[in-house]
């Protein structure tokens, strides 16, 4: 009877995990893995067009949008029914795309056309391009909506974009072959990882001046081997946590001092990196070793590695 | 003691950075106001006897190199009109027999410091002595001569084309990381089979494969392509293909005369590689990895075929000019000739992995591919093969092996 108590009281005071589901895109696999972050199990693997890299959820997070490289659009996905429902145009190859927070567009680079399009998602067309610098790869958009980040990986620049005008605002040079671009919490800073130089430049977005750089040493790893690509900021504005390809590690990087705090291990070449809504857990997907990692930021260690498909890319955490 | 005096080291460094990183926001700031500063680059080609077509699919290719050499302009283009900088390249295709050095002190004299040289070893070395090469740096783009890295070096070549021991070390670390260790080396009657047959064989020894047949290929080149062509060669390559046991045929054929007959004909079922079957090379059309899909669509769509490695070499060479300018924010030629040798160097090449010239014998460091004729099947370095400074040099000439003087 008390064995019975305790158990009772244990299950009413232990919080309930979080309900959070982990969308990951196989890029190899042309799927998009279904994960429940609680049992940190494989659920299902959702059919998806060609090539899907990456992710995002519409802004009542009910949708998955996910762009299909080799089939020049985005597919849309209905989460309750996991399967595509829907097409949008994305222009030529895209990579990578961000939602605007007002629900309506998507920006998309298309990597193969030096270009961005902006996507109608209502009306399902395509009603504005920007030309922008060769192979664009990474996009961000500021939390006002008013600006997006575009990288381009051969000019190794970041381009920021009007999000209502679609002009040019700026072109900022950064270190070689920048992959992903993050705008910090309150605004104020925008992050550019390079790949080739392993390096994150930050930006003052009012001035638009460099403020910061780090650079990455992994113990054991010779320089050409540690490479920035995917980025994620906390929500309390306190850390960011920067995936280092080949390095198979993830950095987690104190953003006031621009200083490591330490690498996790991880598994090969983690291409991007989600935190969950508890902000508790982040998950890395390792394209190499085809599965993902789940990482307790709070105890600061790696808990467990689940093998998702081939060529895991993208990570979304949804509800 | 020693230990503040390294933080002062320290300090010292991160305050030169921030002077560093001010004086360059203000050299992006400016220029993008005045007209664009144009650097003109040569590109120094020759004409080429085509090889007969080996198959009914092979193309014959004119502009081999020199479209390498334009896309690298157009993607230099990229950051450079953000910059105020502009490129331009120069063409000049040497007609056979014509010496270099006339075109080499034209470029001079129209004020051009770098020059992409698609030249055999012969006419590179001549154009690098001509009077108007001395302050200029020739981008070798063209010959995998291993004598061009060593005795034959010069101060003012870089290579973008691998050597024959990159390429040979390549396919030797992939061969024995698939433990297929006992090599038949089947060597042409050209000097350049002589010369790749070397690389084979320094390769096998430094990576602990064991070369138990070695053989030349003594048959006159046949013509496969004849009616029934086939009927002669089915039963000619197995006699000459009539060994002792082996893993895997080695064939050194740079000519390409009999090495593409040979899969799929051996006396005993076994994998060719080397010039032929599985290649190692610095370039293939089959790669589209580390986001070189996008590198090939845009050369397939301004040249309407498919890359080549000669195509490859001279896109680094132009791309290296481009980088160096972007990050000096200068095209002052002294100070992009300093800055391509120095240890800051590193260019995006679609490998995987920043590319840099080494400084004892100018060869630009690169991961090579091992390409299959439709798809790619590896890229060396290969896991586990280690070294002191980075795993790339465990490919070609090492620093320790280097007989270049400059």
């Amino acid at each position: 009877m008390q064995i019975l108590i305790t158990l009772l009281l244990v299950l009413v005071l232990v919080p309930p995990a979080a309900a959070e589901t982990i969308y990951v895109s196989n890029e190899q696999d042309n799927t998009v893995a279904v994960v429940d972050g609680a049992t940190m199990t494989l659920q299902a693997a959702i059919d998806v067009g060609r090539r899907p890299r990456g992710m995002a959820l519409s802004v009542d997070k009910k949708t998955l949008f996910v762009a299909e490289g080799d089939d020049n659009r985005i597919d849309v996905v209905d989460l309750a029914k996991r399967q595509v429902v829907g097409q949008l145009p994305s222009g030529a190859d895209p990579e990578f795309f961000v939602v605007h927070p007002d629900g309506k567009r998507l920006f998309v680079a298309n990597e193969n056309d030096n270009q961005v399009s902006v996507v109608d998602i209502a009306g399902a067309k395509i009603i504005g391009t920007v030309d922008v610098g060769v192979e664009p790869e990474g996009m961000a958009i500021s939390a006002d909506g008013r600006t997006v980040a575009c990288t381009s990986e051969t000019t190794s620049m970041v381009h920021l974009i009007d999000a209502a005008t679609l002009e040019l605002i700026d072109n900022l040079l950064v270190d070689t072959r920048p992959r992903a671009a993050a705008f910090s919490v309150d605004g104020k800073q925008l992050w550019v990882s390079s790949e080739i130089r392993g390096t994150v430049t930050v930006f003052d977005t009012a001035t638009r001046v460099q403020t910061g750089k780090i650079e990455f040493e992994v113990p054991g790893i010779r320089r050409e081997g540690v490479q920035a690509v995917g980025i994620e900021m906390s929500r309390d504005g306190a850390t960011a946590y920067v995936a280092l390809g080949p390095a198979n590690r993830i950095a987690e990087v104190d953003t006031k001092t621009f200083t490591v705090r330490r690498l996790y291990l991880v598994g090969q070449r983690p291409w991007h990196v989600a935190l969950s809504d508890d902000q508790k857990q982040l998950i890395s997907a390792n394209g190499n070793s085809g599965d993902i990692s789940f990482i307790d930021v709070e105890n600061q260690e790696v808990v467990k590695s689940l093998p998702v498909g081939r060529g895991p890319w993208g990570v979304v955490i949804g509800p | 003691m020693a230990i503040s005096n390294i933080q002062l080291g320290l300090l010292d460094l991160s305050l030169m950075r921030l002077a560093l990183a001010v004086v360059g926001l203000l050299a992006i700031a400016v220029p993008t106001l005045a007209e664009p500063q144009t650097m003109v680059i040569g590109y120094l080609g020759e004409q080429r006897k085509l090889p007969l077509p080996l198959g009914p699919l092979d193309e014959a290719v004119t502009d081999d190199g020199l479209q390498g050499a334009r896309l690298g302009i157009a993607d230099d283009a990229g950051t450079s009109r953000f910059l105020g900088q502009q490129f331009r390249l120069k063409e000049r295709i040497l007609k056979p027999g014509e010496a270099p050095a006339e075109a080499v002190n034209a470029f001079a004299a129209a004020g051009i410091s770098f020059v992409v040289a698609d030249l055999d070893a012969a006419q590179l070395l001549q154009a690098s002595a001509a009077p108007g090469a001395q302050r200029m740096t020739l981008f070798n783009s063209r010959d995998p001569d291993d004598g061009l890295r060593q005795e034959n070096c010069r101060r003012n070549v870089l290579h973008t084309v691998p050597s024959r021991a990159m390429l040979a070390d390549a396919l030797a670390q992939y061969l024995v990381w698939k433990g297929w260790q006992h090599w038949f080396l089947l060597t042409g009657p050209h000097p350049d089979d002589l010369a790749m047959a070397a690389a084979f064989r320094r390769a096998a020894t430094r990576f602990g494969a064991q070369i138990t047949v070695d053989k030349p290929w003594t048959f006159r080149p046949a013509n496969g392509r004849a009616d029934t062509g086939h009927v002669t060669l089915q039963t000619e390559i197995p006699a000459a293909t009539q060994v002792g046991d082996y893993d895997v045929l080695v064939v050194a054929d740079e000519a390409d005369e009999f090495g593409a007959y040979l899969e799929g004909r051996t006396a005993l079922p076994r994998t060719v590689a080397g010039t032929q079957g599985l290649v190692a090379t610095g370039w293939s059309a089959v790669d589209e990895e580390w986001g070189a899909t996008q590198l090939q669509d845009r050369f397939h769509k301004q040249s309407g075929r498919w890359m080549l490695p000669s195509d490859y070499a001279a896109w680094l060479a132009v791309r290296s000019i481009g980088e160096a300018a972007t990050r000096l924010h200068s095209l002052d030629p002294a100070a992009i000739a300093k800055y391509l040798r120095s240890d800051d160097f590193l260019l995006a090449g679609f490998k995987g992995q920043g590319l840099s010239f080494r400084p004892w014998d100018g060869q630009m460091r690169q991961p090579i591919l091992i390409a299959g004729p439709r798809l790619l099947v590896s890229s060396s370095p290969q896991p586990g093969f280690l070294h002191q400074r980075t795993p790339l040099d465990t490919l070609g000439i090492d620093l320790e092996e280097s007989a270049c003087k400059f």
